[in-house]
């Protein structure tokens, strides 16, 4: 399998042209404008058969989206921070009506204070809009989640929109090697699109997304969350198929030493490099420490995360976004429900927020943490890790008398 | 797919929820008869929602979908590309919204779709207010006009958006109105047989928004046109050409008084909106010679 | 596209459509809004069809000289617009059910 040189937006569009879409229409953000760039490049050059639509807003990229995938072709788009959120509204038009749009989506934080780097408060933000949300640890996952989720997304059970999220500049601008499967090896296993559901053909009628009463309103949402539920069967086959094709493992959540561990993490997206890091320096010092690394968070894997967590006695769930005026971090909430009348203790970290490097540094004072709390020497934890102490004294200003 | 329960008139479903005396049943079964069934439309929330159907109920014979109300224009984009690229370059793409899905919260999409000269119609029926909601004021209500966002009339001028749409420097575009159904047919068969972005804005009386008698929506529509209060126009390859000149430019007094919503207009107010109507005239007049 | 008679007869099977899809065609009883129905003069009409041109319901039907206009009463709202429109005066509302009406 050839082996190339990406950074993580390439490694998108080069996932993106294996998979041949007829319709692309993307609009420049920080640090997503690689992505919108290089299709182009790709569309001028020939190397993709495509329109691509110069659209004036994300709002717009999403509609030409919804309504281009309708008529039967498979499209592209991608965002970042505020053009998620400025999209926020059409994705759920997307996810209502079943059209299985494949979005990477390159984290980074949301206004205000403006950042230009690296959370995930804008895809937490869209947990609940009805997309699957895969996050990647690596650029070579940017291309193999991609490739896998037009296979779920588009599978007949599912018909549930996807964003593929990669971190702003950790992965997005960084160069690593990745295993590239030739033209026709991709294109047999993410195959052509088929329109399965609603369409629009003046040869066969049909009136999309009109006002839906409140009697069979529900109805509609129980079927987007049968379709939820069987996105996670249908995410083991298509990474199984993967694996058999490719050679390469795909997870829904990944297990690190955990085996035997008393503490662990649970960690998303990049940061994970740097906690498997720490696992094995904690492991070399004979303390039995682990991961878990939740690669796909919609559908949510509830029962293999309380499965993988149960024998562990303390747990630190490290978000990259604030859930400000929640209990705790979005992700640590929904490994809390997942665990839940176990005897696990579990604590919220809360950091890398805008661009913060969650360094092997964090990680091991996260376990500190957490083993002090195993040995009973405390019990709580710094939900706010890595924040600066004058915290609220950055600024100080004259008063006019 | 589409199941017949009822005869359609044309296109359209013969018992539309449209109050009584609305026009938009009308501009739907003239356009989609000048268009034809190889047409699939986009109509966002408003009054002409009532097109969409509701729940499994269908009110049109011809796809379409449903958008939000700002992205018509790109929804419209999405699925134009869509055809193209599978070789279908004859389906026509057509949007029927209304002023507020148009000339608010709308324009941006608009604007886009006609910068890069999609290959859609955009049908804009003007009722000069959000009247699905409730009659509240929108950018396309005129001077004057009482609306329960503007009780005591509106202080300032609607939005010119013929002249916006002009400055897009779009193959075609034009005004009608419900006062002229053959004009607004020749100007639907016109925009169908151009390609690129075409617009037409069609003003459409509303007798609920306005206050008026249902029986009087012609009427109301045809004072409009005399008073310059709107004025019809065609532009094509950048050549404006006006209409028949309006009998009685600037005189508003007789089209006001029909209408309840310009019952608190004070004599400022007439004068004002009357001043407006023909250095607006004026100015299309000079553009028109050049 | 499928004309309504076709579509009778040519739906060999089914399936099953997931989301907001409108697919029957249908209509509102729209006739009962009425409280006016408008009666034409025979004697007055010319057959120029701006009534039928103008109703926002498509409800009236004008055949040549010596057939009567035709109404749809299913669906005429009874707006008044044909009555107003017309230019001969030919046409005027009546009570609905009215004795009038009901003849």
């Amino acid at each position: 399998m050839p082996v190339k040189l990406f950074d993580g937006n390439s490694a998108a569009v080069e996932s993106i042209r294996l998979a041949r879409p007829g319709v692309i229409a993307a609009y420049p953000i920080t640090p997503q404008s690689g992505i919108a760039e290089h299709l182009a490049d790709e569309v001028a050059d020939g190397r993709i058969r495509a329109e691509y639509v110069r659209v004036e807003s994300e709002h717009t990229a999403m509609s030409v989206a919804v309504g281009a995938q309708l008529t039967g072709v498979r499209v592209a788009t991608a965002t970042a921070s505020v053009g998620l959120a400025l999209m926020h509204e059409v994705c759920g038009v997307a996810a209502g009506c079943r059209v299985p749009i494949v979005m990477p989506v390159v984290n980074r934080s949301l206004v205000a204070p403006w950042s230009l780097w690296c959370d995930h408060s804008d895809t937490m933000a869209e947990r609940d809009t009805g997309w699957l949300q895969f996050y990647c640890a690596t650029v070579q996952e940017v291309l193999d989640l991609t490739l896998s989720a037009y296979r779920i997304a588009e599978h007949e059970d599912v018909l549930t929109p996807a964003m593929v999220c990669l971190d702003g500049f950790f992965l997005s601008h960084s160069m690593q090697r990745v295993d590239t499967p030739p033209d026709e090896d991709a294109w047999d296993f993410v195959k052509p699109y088929v329109r399965r559901n609603m369409y629009l053909d003046p040869k066969d009628v049909m009136f999309i997304n009109a006002l839906c009463p409140t009697f069979e309103h529900t109805e509609m949402k129980y079927q987007q969350m049968v379709g939820f539920g069987n996105a996670a069967r249908v995410a083991k086959d298509v990474f199984a198929e993967f694996e058999q094709r490719f050679g390469r493992k795909l997870h829904t959540v990944e297990s690190y030493r955990l085996e035997d561990a008393e503490v662990a993490v649970v960690t998303i997206g990049s940061m994970s490099g740097a906690a498997k890091y720490v696992v094995n320096q904690l492991r070399d010092r004979g303390i039995r420490a682990g991961m878990l690394r939740i690669c796909m968070f919609r559908p949510f894997p509830a029962d293999e995360i309380r499965e993988a967590l149960k024998n562990v006695k303390v747990i630190g769930v490290v978000d990259r976004s604030s859930g400000l005026g929640a209990a705790q971090g979005p992700v640590c909430s929904e490994v809390k429900a997942a665990c839940y009348g176990g005897t696990t203790k579990i604590f919220s970290f809360i950091g890398g927020i805008a661009g913060r490097d969650i360094s092997d540094i964090s990680f091991r004072r996260i376990f500190g943490e957490l083993l002090e709390v195993k040995d009973g020497k405390r019990d709580s934890c710094t939900c706010w890790f890595d924040t600066r102490e004058d915290a609220m004294d950055i600024r100080e200003v004259e008063v006019p008398c | 797919m589409l199941t017949y329960k009822v005869q359609p008139k044309g296109a359209v479903s013969p018992g539309m929820n449209t109050c009584q005396g609305c026009m938009i049943d009308v501009i739907f079964r003239n356009a989609l008869d000048v268009l034809g069934d190889d047409t699939v439309l986009v109509i966002p929330p408003g009054c002409a929602a009532q097109f969409s159907g509701c729940g499994p109920e269908a009110s049109v014979t011809v796809p379409g979908i449903q958008g939000n109300l700002e992205n018509s224009a790109a929804l419209a984009t999405g699925i134009v590309n869509g055809f193209k690229h599978q070789g279908n370059e004859h389906t026509h793409v057509v949007v029927i919204a209304g002023d507020g899905g148009t000339v608010d919260i709308g324009l941006q999409s608009l604007s886009g779709a006609m910068e890069r000269n999609e290959n859609i119609l955009y049908i804009c029926y003007d009722n000069e207010a959000y009247m699905n909601t409730g009659i509240q004021g929108s950018s396309s209500t005129p001077l004057a006009a009482s609306t329960t966002t503007t009780p005591a009339g509106k202080p300032v001028n609607s939005k010119d958006l013929i002249q916006i749409v002009m400055a897009h420097h779009v193959p075609y575009a034009a005004t009608a109105s419900v006062a002229n159904i053959p004009d607004l047919r020749r100007k639907v068969e016109k925009a169908r047989d151009i390609r690129g972005c075409r617009v037409l804005h069609i003003m459409s009386p509303c007798p609920t928004g306005w206050g008026y008698s249902p029986a009087k929506t012609v009427e109301v529509a045809r004072e409009a046109i005399n008073s310059g209060a709107w004025v019809l126009l065609e532009y094509e390859n950048g050549k404006i050409t006006l209409g028949k000149r309006p009998s009685d430019l600037g005189n508003v007094e007789r089209y006001f008084s029909l209408q309840k919503r310009f019952r608190n207009a004070g004599e400022e107010a007439v004068r004002s909106a009357g001043e407006h109507i023909r250095e607006r005239y004026a100015w299309l007049e000079k553009m028109s010679r050049l | 596209m499928s004309t309504p008679q076709e579509t009778r007869t040519r739906t060999p099977s089914t399936r099953k459509v997931l989301g907001p899809c409108s697919h029957v065609l249908v209509a509102a009883h729209t006739g009962s809004w009425r409280s006016e129905r408008p009666k034409a003069d025979e004697a007055l009409c010319v057959r120029c069809g701006t009534c039928a041109r103008y109703c926002p319901t498509a409800c009236i039907t004008v055949r040549r000289e010596g057939v009567p206009l035709t109404f749809d009463w299913d669906y005429c709202k009874g707006c008044g617009i044909c009555a107003n429109e017309c230019p001969k005066q030919a046409l005027t509302m009546i009570p609905e059910g009215s004795e009038e009406a009901c003849r």
